[in-house]
């Protein structure tokens, strides 16, 4: 007699993590459909990164011409802040995403007390969040990259990785403002993550100007501690083709980042919802 | 109660809300200039020749930046106030309904909030005139006048876009808003870059728009070189652009408060 062999274990460990993310697909669809009259407002996002590369990259370029990268090479000045724009609009898709709307979500509309009546967990609502952020990012990314291809400023094949590396960008600040968003008591408080740490970064991560070669050591140090700056420095070694062992920490950097921003999201989310 | 008596009571309704929060206002108002300035100042100023400098009449890149990020900051302010919170006091809150249930009339609730908006400017734009001087970028006792520049900036800014958001059922519109208009304008009204680098049929589209003129206006006072010819010229525009907009303002939220 031949026995019949059960599998003496539930689906691997792969197959576990594709059927969290397959039904975190639920909380994508359901911003999709809330999107459905608010098109304008992603669509609006397309064109800040666009207006900023006209106006900075071309009006100022028209001037500044040329700008030295660290490795000593020239660049024209709009191919060293497109690069950069892409990685800002990566940062600003996703943090708005997930601090504004999430907050809103969270402390008004209590949407996430809904959807945890449901067969949805914590784990799915911050995946699903995770994933919109990143479809609104990529889609950003793709518009940047398509421009940047039609006015030349991807000089080198290794222009198209910008794609999937702006994702990891996304994606990072993605975590980080679902981790912030939840120590946010009033609307008020915006103005802390958007003041002093989304604005300054903005500015001072190399996305204007080489920060290498204007500021005073330290604070390039402190700026290196900072995510926007290994952000830039990726998806712009990427656009010129000079890339080194530089991007590889930038990379390693962001994936951490990543990582950390997930895990202190879920847990801050777990506390904030399950009280 | 007269009209302006009325005003009185809204401006100090906002007074009241904002007294808890001003320290924290301020401070953003100081430390955004501060960042603006190193970073666009110092940061792209240092990639310019001296040769390039010309382009911005021989001054240092700083020295004629600033001036124009003061007037933006009148801009950007005053529209975001203008959204939002007037949104929020018309539906959300229902804070209009409210008033107009007093003695409040609805021109006491525009005038108000414009009298609001010239306070929260004023205040913004003299602390920004602080940082300039700080950096060293002020020439002359006449840039004083660069606070009531920025306050006409924030009230005609203010007047337009109160008028814009008593017609919005929700606050989708003011994204848009936003990017496609309160952006370009802040990129192209000559903050960053002189418009003699626009071509031609671009910089006659400046002259139309106002941000140009409240940037003319604002980095006249400070680096000392108002033209007697053009100055009235500007400053004429933005009077009408306000008396456009407290027009406009004061039907269209009489007509949404009416519906």
């Amino acid at each position: 007699m031949t026995t019949l062999t059960q599998p003496v274990s539930g689906p691997g460990p792969l197959a576990a993590a594709w059927a969290l993310i397959w039904r975190s697909r639920r909380l994508v669809e359901r911003n999709i459909m809330v999107y459905r009259h608010q098109w304008i407002i992603i669509l609006s996002g397309v064109f800040e990164p666009i207006i900023y590369l006209v106006g900075i990259g071309l009006g100022l370029g028209a001037i500044i011409q040329e700008v030295p990268l660290p490795n000593g090479q020239v660049v024209a000045y709009a191919a060293f802040v497109a690069p950069a724009l892409v990685a800002t609009a990566a940062m600003n898709g996703a943090v708005f995403e997930t601090i504004f709307n999430v907050f809103f979500k969270l402390n008004y509309a209590k949407t996430y007390d809904g959807v945890l009546a449901t067969p949805m967990g914590i784990t799915e609502i911050a995946l699903g969040e995770l994933l919109w952020a990143l479809m609104r990012a990529a889609l950003y990314a793709v518009a940047m990259f398509v421009i940047m291809l039609f006015m030349g400023l991807v000089l080198s094949p290794l222009g198209i990785l910008m794609i999937p590396a702006s994702l990891l960008v996304a994606a990072a600040f993605a975590a980080a403002g679902l981790a912030g968003t939840s120590y946010l008591r009033t609307v008020n408080d915006f103005d802390v993550p958007m003041g002093l740490i989304v604005m300054p970064m903005f500015l001072f991560s190399g996305t204007f100007f080489p920060v290498e070669s204007v500021l005073p050591d330290w604070l390039v140090t402190v700026i290196q501690l900072t995510p926007l700056y290994h952000g830039i420095n990726l998806i712009r070694g990427l656009s010129t083709g000079i890339i080194g062992i530089g991007q590889v920490w930038d990379l390693l950097y962001l994936v951490v980042f990543f990582a950390i921003c997930l895990w202190i999201a879920m847990r801050q989310m777990e506390r904030k919802l399950i009280k | 109660m007269t009209v302006f008596t009325a005003s009185g009571r809204v401006w100090q309704r906002n007074w009241l809300v904002y007294r808890r929060l001003w320290h924290r206002s301020l401070a953003f108002g100081f430390l955004q200039p501060v960042l603006f300035l190193t970073a666009m100042g110092i940061g792209i100023g240092a990639l310019l020749t001296p040769v390039s400098l010309e382009a911005f009449g021989g001054v240092p890149y700083i020295d004629w930046l600033g001036p124009g990020l003061l007037a933006a900051m009148a801009m950007q302010t005053a529209t975001f106030e203008s959204t939002y919170p007037i949104m929020n006091k018309i539906m959300w809150g229902r804070n209009y309904e409210a008033m107009l249930s007093t003695p409040v009339g609805i021109r006491s609730i525009v005038y108000g909030e414009l009298a609001w908006t010239a306070f929260r400017i004023g205040s913004l734009a003299a602390i920004f005139l602080v940082v300039l001087t700080l950096f060293g970028i002020v020439r002359t006792p006449l840039a004083i006048l660069a606070v009531p520049f920025a306050v006409l900036i924030g009230t005609s800014f203010a007047a337009c876009l109160i008028a814009f958001t008593a017609t919005q059922k929700n606050d989708v519109g003011f994204s848009a808003i936003f990017r496609f208009v309160i952006n370009p304008l802040f990129l192209f009204s000559g903050t960053f870059f002189p418009l003699t680098n626009l071509p031609e049929p671009l910089r006659a589209v400046a002259w139309v728009t106002p941000l140009f003129h409240g940037v003319e206006l604002i980095r006249g006072s400070i680096v000392d070189q108002l033209d007697p010819v053009t100055a009235p010229i500007h400053l004429a525009y933005l009077l009408v652009m306000l008396g456009i907009g407290v027009f406009f303002a004061e039907r269209t939220l009489a007509r949404r408060m009416a519906g």
